[in-house]
């Protein structure tokens, strides 16, 4: 929180303390304001985002999508949710009532609150928590807990079965997010969110590890619950899910929920690896950082929608497999050659020293090479995924090859 | 700001938060029809009748990535500090964090070696 007043829209506490109001009177305000515009925001932009959401996927699929209610449908989510709230809520008989009507709540709470310690400017943020990295991974893990209240609870197979794939998934794909989430911190030397922008100024830590970024995405589209890693709710085999026996508003917060975790993930890649509010003339007017994170979320927000439409779900074998014996070992190798490649370019001098960090040019050289050396590495990788996968396809054409043999054996034996 | 007003935030955000999700559930509760009936509250599954108890012991392979999650989580917070303290430290930090990942690998490869990640 600034000491200086600016003005009263960027620095509302300090604006007050200057007005003469009792400091601690000031800072209570502040924080209340706070607390009001950024817990409000995420809810209010949920509306749009599943317009988008289906606007989007009408696209993709060659449909036009919700066109009838408001101007290109834009009220349709509005219709939605009067429809949800006045829908008869159905509490099966042999669920556990406390629980099952807790797990919606807990849902939308957990990703709301992710939302407190976001930067959208050098001087809008919740609160700049000192473990900020942590806490956003901390908080970001209850959500894991209301999808298994919701399964337990509605004393339902499907839902049980889809509770159980939820506590594999979003347990296994939290270590290499995890993971990927040590890099920022290491290479700012700070785990609070606003430091971490800070030092972005002269360059993207994207440039520094770009596998850590595609790491991180890929992971927190795991922990989304999304596709391809959808199958907590996968509609064609568990009916759908952990929400099955949910109806009206609490099926409704579930999606909510949904949506801005997969916002707040697009924003946490954008601050973590993507300079965040960091653009031209962002000091001089500290709200345009928050146009340049939206935008640098929405990117990532509406590639994770192009790959929702375009991948189909995997097997949780597969999903459970790829985790483990892919994304696992690449972030541990990502982890040490990020460290090694950063403790060389600063003891060689490379690294733009002192007073220079947010010099763009001064950084290059830095980022060159650690671009350099994730490329040769995101080669290696590769190489080595597609001779494995060579290996398996040439094996299971073996055995093709040898069923249908025995097939025509079969057949011109009869 | 200090220490405490930065958690007294986190509390205020915490309470408000929960507030949000629990005002529609509260107007819904208000406005929507209330006509329960013994059919009605049946569980409904995939539209038969449920049969026997859903409370089950399950398969034990979601224990194991539990644990090998959590050897994993614990692990992992102790490179936090590592990695903030990262810029200040010379090559023997990296090699002590080499060595504690290398620990961490270790596991992963027993794991793995054991079968414990497979689906079986």
């Amino acid at each position: 929180m600034p000491t200086q007043c600016l003005d009263i829209l960027n620095t509302p506490a300090a604006c007050l303390i200057s007005s003469g109001i009792d400091p601690g009177l000031a800072e209570f305000i502040g924080i209340l304001l706070g607390v009001l515009a950024v817990s409000i925001a995420p809810l209010v932009i949920v509306i749009g985002l599943i317009w988008v959401e289906r606007k989007f996927a009408a696209r993709v699929q060659d449909r036009i999508g919700p066109n009838r209610v408001g101007p290109l449908g834009l009220l349709q989510t509005v219709a939605d949710a009067l429809k949800l709230i006045t829908k008869e809520d159905i509490t099966p008989a042999g669920a556990d009532r406390l629980i099952f009507n807790l797990a919606p709540i807990v849902a939308v709470t957990s990703v709301v609150l992710m939302w407190a310690v976001i930067p959208f400017s050098p001087y809008h943020v919740g609160v700049d928590l000192s473990i900020g990295v942590l806490y956003v991974a901390a908080v970001g893990s209850i959500g894991t807990l209301a999808i298994m209240m919701a399964g337990w609870s509605s004393n339902n197979k499907y839902a049980l079965l889809g509770a159980f794939r939820v506590v594999a998934q979003l347990v296994s794909y939290e270590v290499p997010m995890v993971l990927a989430l040590l890099i920022p911190v290491l290479l700012a030397g700070s785990m609070s969110i606003q430091e971490i922008v800070n030092s972005q100024r002269g360059m993207w830590f994207f440039f520094f590890s770009p596998i850590a970024a595609i790491l991180l995405f890929i992971s927190t589209q795991a922990e989304a619950g999304r596709a391809p890693f959808d199958l907590i709710e996968a509609e064609s085999e568990l009916v759908a899910g952990y929400n099955i026996e949910y109806s009206g508003m609490k099926f409704g917060l579930f999606f909510a929920g949904e949506f801005v975790h997969v916002l707040t993930n697009g924003l946490m890649l954008a601050l973590l690896f993507f300079g965040g509010w960091v653009g031209p003339f962002v000091d001089d007017a500290p709200l345009l950082g928050v146009v340049y994170l939206f935008a640098k979320g929405a990117v990532f927000y509406v590639f994770s929608l192009l790959l929702r439409n375009a991948l189909p779900r995997v097997r949780i074998d597969q999903m459970l497999a790829f985790n483990w014996k892919f994304l696992v070992p690449v972030a541990i190798v990502n982890l040490i050659v990020t460290a090694g490649l950063w403790m060389v370019v600063r003891q060689l001098g490379i690294a733009p020293g002192a007073g220079f960090e947010n010099d763009f040019l001064a950084n290059v050289p830095a980022a060159a090479i650690m671009f350099a050396g994730h490329l040769l590495l995101g080669g290696i990788i590769m190489t080595m995924v597609r001779n494995a996968g060579r290996r398996q396809r040439a094996k299971d054409t073996t055995t093709t090859a040898l069923t249908v043999a025995d097939d025509q054996k079969m057949v011109t034996a009869q | 700001m200090n220490l405490i007003n930065e958690w007294a935030f986190i509390g205020v955000f915490a309470a408000v938060a929960w507030i949000f999700p629990t005002l529609p559930l509260v107007v819904s509760w208000v406005f929507r029809p209330k006509r329960a009936n013994a059919i009605k509250l049946q569980t409904y599954e995939c539209g038969v009748e449920t049969v026997g108890d859903t409370w089950v012991q399950f398969k034990v392979q979601y224990y194991l990535y539990g644990l090998v999650f959590l050897v994993f989580d614990v692990e992992l917070v102790f490179l936090f500090p590592w990695a903030v303290a990262y810029n200040r430290l010379d090559f023997f930090a990296f090699g002590a964090g080499l060595l504690f990942v290398f620990l961490l690998t270790d596991a992963l490869i027993y794991a793995w070696r054991k079968k414990a990640l497979e689906w079986l």
